[in-house]
């Protein structure tokens, strides 16, 4: 039988072999793949990014077992608990192409629910954290009916952001002694945190961390403020309407201790609300439109590259690489040569 | 683009916990160029079974010094198959009696490396029957 029918029927293996089909690029799973996008767009894709040791497996393991249970009464019924797909990325060797995919080791505790898919992919070159059909692979996921899609990111420094354009909420995982203010005041990853979470919160250093981390969310969204300065009562207020960025999600901070579960119902509150909070305000539709544009720009790009170079003559390559290599040319003059034909 | 690439489940089963053995293969696979999944610590033939399937790999390395190989074996293999990946190569490294060596051949392990293999051995001996399926 076809792999796309029997994963429509719910058939695991089909699932996997899809997977591979798409992370390799062959035609079938390319074909798969226009298949079953018309069925997709379901899913909640929450990414899990941080660097690396901050525990990232451990609350993805934590987190899918709170998805796991059945509802609470509260919203009326109680309800099947949600399907969890995981993707988890760990980085490609760039000298042998290998990888070792280490992040079942902290998922162990899903083992044997047919709730639940786990799969590891490796980079296989790309930079920004994920690797480049992770989001080909979370459509599959996605069309074969997972609720939530949680993406673990490898471990991520300062730059790996592509997660934020994939997934509908990103957690940024951090953890104490990892870096001082000044970190925290960079660009890059804790910019795109719709929540934030200290993991590891019985280690020392938690509040020095928090306190950094609610330093960079307060320059980013000011709220008015009384304090005492020299004894006198000193009052800021907020910058006039206008001045600032109008935003009705605040980034929350969270405390975790991934491997004890402390924390866990806290954050899956903030899961939810980000999520309600998404498709109140349009911003979910707004992150679609910005995620399929993205992905598209993407493919289109690759696909430019890869007409180019066959067009092109190697010979003629060769020669404007050679000039740039000898500082006759230099990479911007050689673009230009390459694709106008400029004069040299 | 579209390069196939050799994937690998590396799991130790049964309860002790020495897994040196186990992260040097799959250090030297990850050498080779093959992605392996390390699943770690205290695997079941059904955690194991189950990861082969999500992963869809193309081995599974299993790391036993309990001495229970002759019980495993059997079970994980009837547990792909029930799965439909009868083509999953098993390989085993660990402490094997010799004598044990030949019946575990026989119910279809790919190779039994001991203590001293040299990790080529495994890379090559795994290259070949993989890749020979492939092309095949």
């Amino acid at each position: 039988m076809d792999l796309v029918a029997s994963l429509l029927e719910g058939n695991r293996l089909s699932l996997a072999r899809l997977i591979t089909q798409v992370e390799n690029r062959t035609s079938e799973g390319l074909a798969a793949l226009s298949e079953l996008f018309p069925s997709t767009g379901r899913a909640h894709l929450i990414g899990v990014t941080g660097a690396p040791g901050t525990g990232k497996s451990s609350l993805v393991n934590q987190l899918t077992l709170a998805y796991r249970q059945p509802m609470k009464e509260t919203s009326g019924r109680r309800k099947d608990p949600l399907r969890v797909a995981i993707v988890a990325v760990d980085p490609t060797s760039p000298f042998t192409g290998g990888a070792i995919l280490g992040d079942r080791v902290r998922m162990r505790d899903l083992a044997g629910d047919p709730g639940v898919f786990i799969r590891s992919m490796a980079t296989r070159g790309s930079l920004g954290g994920l690797a480049s059909a992770t989001a080909a692979v979370v459509q599959i996921l996605d069309a074969a009916g997972f609720d939530v899609i949680l993406i673990e990111t490898v471990g991520a420094g300062q730059a790996e952001v592509d997660i934020a354009r994939l997934a509908h909420t990103t957690l940024v995982i951090e953890a104490p002694g990892l870096g001082d203010e000044i970190q925290a005041i960079k660009a890059g990853l804790l910019e795109v945190a719709d929540i934030l979470v200290v993991n590891k919160a019985d280690h020392p250093g938690v509040e020095a961390t928090e306190r950094a981390l609610r330093g960079m969310l307060q320059l980013a969204h000011p709220v008015p403020h009384i304090f005492h300065h020299h004894g006198k009562l000193e009052r800021v207020g907020t910058p006039p309407v206008g001045q600032i960025d109008q935003c009705d999600w605040i980034p929350p901070i969270l405390r975790t201790v991934a491997t004890e579960g402390i924390g866990i119902p806290d954050l899956m509150d903030s899961i939810d609300r980000h999520s309600q909070y998404l498709r109140e305000s349009g911003e979910w539709q707004r992150r679609e439109a910005a995620r399929l544009e993205n992905e598209l720009n993407n493919l289109l790009l690759e696909a430019l590259m890869s007409r180019f170079r066959t067009s092109m003559q190697e010979a003629h390559y060769g020669s404007v690489l050679s000039e740039v290599l000898a500082r006759q040319l230099s990479p911007w003059q050689a673009v230009e040569v390459l694709i106008n034909g400029g004069n040299r | 683009m579209s390069e196939r690439k050799i994937r690998i489940l590396i799991a130790k089963p049964g309860l002790d916990g020495h897994d040196r053995g186990a992260k040097v293969v799959a250090r030297a696979l990850r050498d080779a160029g093959m992605e392996v999944i390390y699943t770690g610590l205290r695997q079941t033939p059904e955690m194991i079974a189950e990861a082969a399937l999500q992963e869809d790999v193309d081995a599974v390395g299993l790391s036993i010094l309990s001495g229970a190989h002759m019980a495993l074996v059997p079970r994980i293999f009837e547990l792909l198959r029930a799965n439909g990946q009868g083509h999953v190569r098993i390989f085993l490294g660990g402490i094997v009696p010799d004598d044990d060596i030949p019946k575990l051949i026989e119910m279809g392990v790919s190779g039994v490396y001991g203590p001293g293999t040299l990790t080529e051995v495994i890379v090559h001996d795994l290259k070949n029957k993989i890749s020979s399926e492939l092309i095949g």
